[in-house]
């Protein structure tokens, strides 16, 4: 009896420990329940917290559907919370892929992304005509692309970004340098140099300890250097990262630490400080995106900056710029709210929430319509959309071991740790090495 | 009768056995299984590659070793530096000396504290430009000696380890100083009677019988310091350049770059090496236990 006891026990408790485990019942229990829609989207971005909030309250007075942003920060634990939802097919009626344009084809062909094309082409082209076309292109595969994704739209924009060079003026006036007047050419950047270090000033700031933003200097000059199909034709595997014009770009970073250009302890600091170190005055140069605009001004509403293109090298090719798309977001395709998730994305893109947002955030807004109501400081940054690029509308993407080599070798050169070449030499060992890899599989 | 003992005996350890198959067992030998994989952790397909990506950490991945031998270096810091200053000033709060219980609480702040905190606080101490170290080496007429600490390959490592260490010499201390508590004051008592000094009584008696409590020490600074990663995080992300990777790091680098399996290699070779170390250690402490006895 005692036995028998203990055995139900055992196998109540075993059962609630066990229950926890089980997949989460999705269809509501109260069937008056199920026909009330509420929207779940998932995002990452803090500054724009309270106006996506707004904005919620105001589409539920509109339609009386209530959406639920719901805020997980930093951006790289979000991703992997995406990540982890897609493998259990819990993913929220919207949400957004960060990383490179592989992991978003990744999320697509696995069905995880719903194909907004028809949506967009619906009624003459009514909603995509409305978008800047840079900043549909990230979420953008065309006919025959090298990830074997179908050919169409899966993400909307919300609003666009360019990253820039970025000058204090008062710096600049104290250095004795033209404030209206930033460097247009390399040597002229260079000279700068030379004021800053005897002023006892520090020069550019930039988050240089995450690797992305070293990635994202880099090609530019690459892109200004050599063109945008020479850096494509490396990321192919056909030109090698040891030729002279790599090299020529990995020495342009040790000339700006020659210089005296770089802030001492760049090569470790993220972004965040840097746009505290720039806001209050302690660096002459920043290398920042659009949304910075939106931190200045909290950080340090009297800043006085300007927004420059990062100084011509050649004369060969364009300064480019790496922007488009800041943020997009993508429909769950098993989503039960579908239909209610794209007609959410269509009202939240279109001119009058995208002119709140501008206004609220400070970003560049994805809509045409609304792109009159930016501020002087945004308004420098749109004006490099034009010769934006950006590594997800390039069509090939580089393996993510060379892409860390890469970037961690420049900081071994800034640091004086290895010349140009060494590090031109291990970047390229490591491509040979994952070529040969792809080639064997 | 038997065999009703024997249901009901393993009635009674069933719950553990299932909690921990579920939440142990299964993920371990899941973890395993994706390690033999070529996966981005999102495609539903997933290419077999076989012992492949345990042979390219060992075999090719020098950056890997790399950041076992900085990790190995802080563990030596902390074992040393970290459990040296745990224990003596355990031993001193063990003492009839003044404001002992308010020393106690004061040496347990570091390890309450959020790693992201100190990190960050610490990283400002450490700044290069407008550092509080730097201004205070310039104030006492050292300026020679400042430099940008956290992105100097010299000192960055170091100046991470001794952080550490600061951090979580509050654990030993606790359990140093529960350990000295349960020395039995007669031996000390018995020892002075004797005519036997501070040093004789330190040397024979309380380290001989503080040693299990050292080896248990020591296991836990091993572990806890090889998998240290939060401090290391917000003070330098890593860098400069490999200067301060470590596995923890490198397994996290690897899931950012979608290479989930090869992550998942490193996370059973970094387990498997972890296992060794502490497996060496335990049969280290026995015969020493032993030849104590």
């Amino acid at each position: 009896m005692k036995f028998g006891r203990f055995a139900i026990l055992i196998v109540f408790f075993t059962g609630i420990i066990l229950s926890g485990c089980g997949q989460k019942n999705e269809g509501a229990s109260n069937p008056s329940e199920a026909k009330k829609i509420s929207l779940t989207v998932w995002h990452w971005m803090t500054d724009r917290e309270s106006a996506l909030q707004e904005l919620s309250k105001k589409y539920e007075e509109k339609t009386g559907i209530k959406v639920n942003f719901e805020l997980y920060a930093p951006s790289d634990a979000y991703a992997q919370k995406v990540r982890a939802a897609a493998q259990g097919n819990n993913l929220p009626d919207i949400f957004s892929v960060l990383g490179e344009k592989r992991d978003f084809a990744a999320y697509v062909k696995v069905g995880h992304i719903s194909n907004l094309a028809p949506f967009m082409e619906a009624n003459n082209q009514e909603w995509e005509k409305g978008f800047f076309s840079k900043a549909l292109a990230t979420s953008e595969f065309i006919e025959g692309n090298s990830y074997g994704v179908a050919p169409g739209i899966y993400g909307v924009p919300i609003d666009m970004t360019s990253i820039m060079m970025l000058y204090n003026k008062d710096l600049f006036k104290e250095l004795g340098l033209d404030p209206e007047r930033p460097p247009v050419k390399w040597e002229d950047f260079l000279a700068i140099g030379q004021k800053i270090k005897e002023a006892k000033k520090q020069g550019l700031v930039s988050g240089w300890g995450e690797i992305w933003m070293i990635d994202c200097i880099a090609n530019n000059f690459a892109f200004n250097l050599m063109g945008k199909d020479k850096v494509l034709l490396t990321i192919r595997g056909e030109v090698p990262y040891t030729d002279p014009d790599w090299i020529r770009v990995f020495t342009l970073f040790k000339q700006m630490q020659d210089a005296g250009l770089l802030y001492n302890g760049l090569v470790s600091m993220v972004n965040k400080t840097a746009e505290q170190l720039f806001a209050n005055g302690k660096a002459v140069f920043a290398f920042n995106g659009s949304w910075c605009v939106n931190v200045y001004q909290g950080m340090n509403p009297d800043l006085k900056y300007g927004v420059m293109f990062l100084p011509r090298i050649s004369d060969k090719f364009p300064v480019s710029v790496w922007g488009g798309a800041g943020s997009s977001f993508m429909v769950y395709d098993k989503s039960k709210n579908k239909e209610g998730a794209i007609k959410f994305l269509q009202w939240l893109s279109d001119k009058e929430q995208q002119m709140f947002l501008a206004e609220e955030t400070r970003n560049l807004p994805a809509n045409k319509g609304a792109a009159g109501r930016i501020s002087p400081a945004l308004a420098e940054f749109s004006k490099a959309i034009e010769y934006s690029t950006h590594p997800r509308v390039w069509g090939v993407s580089e393996f993510s071991q060379v892409i860390e080599a890469f970037d961690k070798g420049i900081q071994s050169i800034i640091i004086g740790e290895k010349t140009p070449e060494q590090v031109a030499q291990e970047v390229q060992k490591i491509k040979e090495r994952e070529l040969a890899k792809k080639k064997n599989k | 009768m038997k065999l009703k003992s024997t249901l009901e005996n393993y009635l009674f350890v069933l719950p553990a056995v299932v909690i921990f198959s579920i939440f142990y067992i299964y993920p371990f030998s899941q973890v395993f299984y994706l390690g033999l994989y070529e996966w981005d952790g999102v495609s539903a397909a997933k290419q077999f590659m076989g012992l492949t990506n345990f042979k390219e950490i060992i075999f090719s991945d020098p950056i890997w070793w790399k950041s076992m031998l900085q990790a190995g270096w802080m563990t030596l810091v902390a074992l040393t530096f970290q459990n040296i200053l745990a224990f003596l000033l355990a031993w001193a709060c063990d003492r009839e000396i003044r404001f002992k219980n308010w020393y106690r609480l004061v040496f347990f702040i570091p390890p309450i504290l959020s790693e992201v905190v100190v990190g960050l606080v610490w990283q400002w101490i450490l700044e290069g430009n407008y550092g509080l170290l730097n201004s205070w080496l310039t104030q006492v007429g050292l300026s020679d000696l400042t430099r940008t600490w956290l992105t100097d390959p010299k000192t960055a490592l170091n100046c991470v380890a001794i952080v550490h260490s600061w951090k979580g010499f509050g654990w030993g201390f606790l359990i140093f100083l529960a350990g000295l508590q349960t020395i039995p004051r007669e031996l000390y008592e018995a020892a002075k009677v004797d005519g036997a000094n501070s040093w004789y009584t330190f040397t024979k008696i309380t380290i001989p019988l503080m040693v299990p409590v050292a080896i248990l020490v020591a296991i836990l600074t091993i572990l806890g310091t090889m998998q240290a990663f939060v401090l290391i995080m917000a003070m330098t992300g890593g860098g400069p350049a490999y200067h301060t990777q470590v596995p923890i790091l490198r397994i996290l680098g690897s899931m950012d770059g979608s290479r989930y399996g090869y992550a998942c290699a490193q996370g059973i070779l970094f387990g498997v090496i972890l296992v060794t170390i502490s497996f060496i250690q335990y049969r280290f402490s026995k015969r020493s236990q032993a030849k104590g006895a």
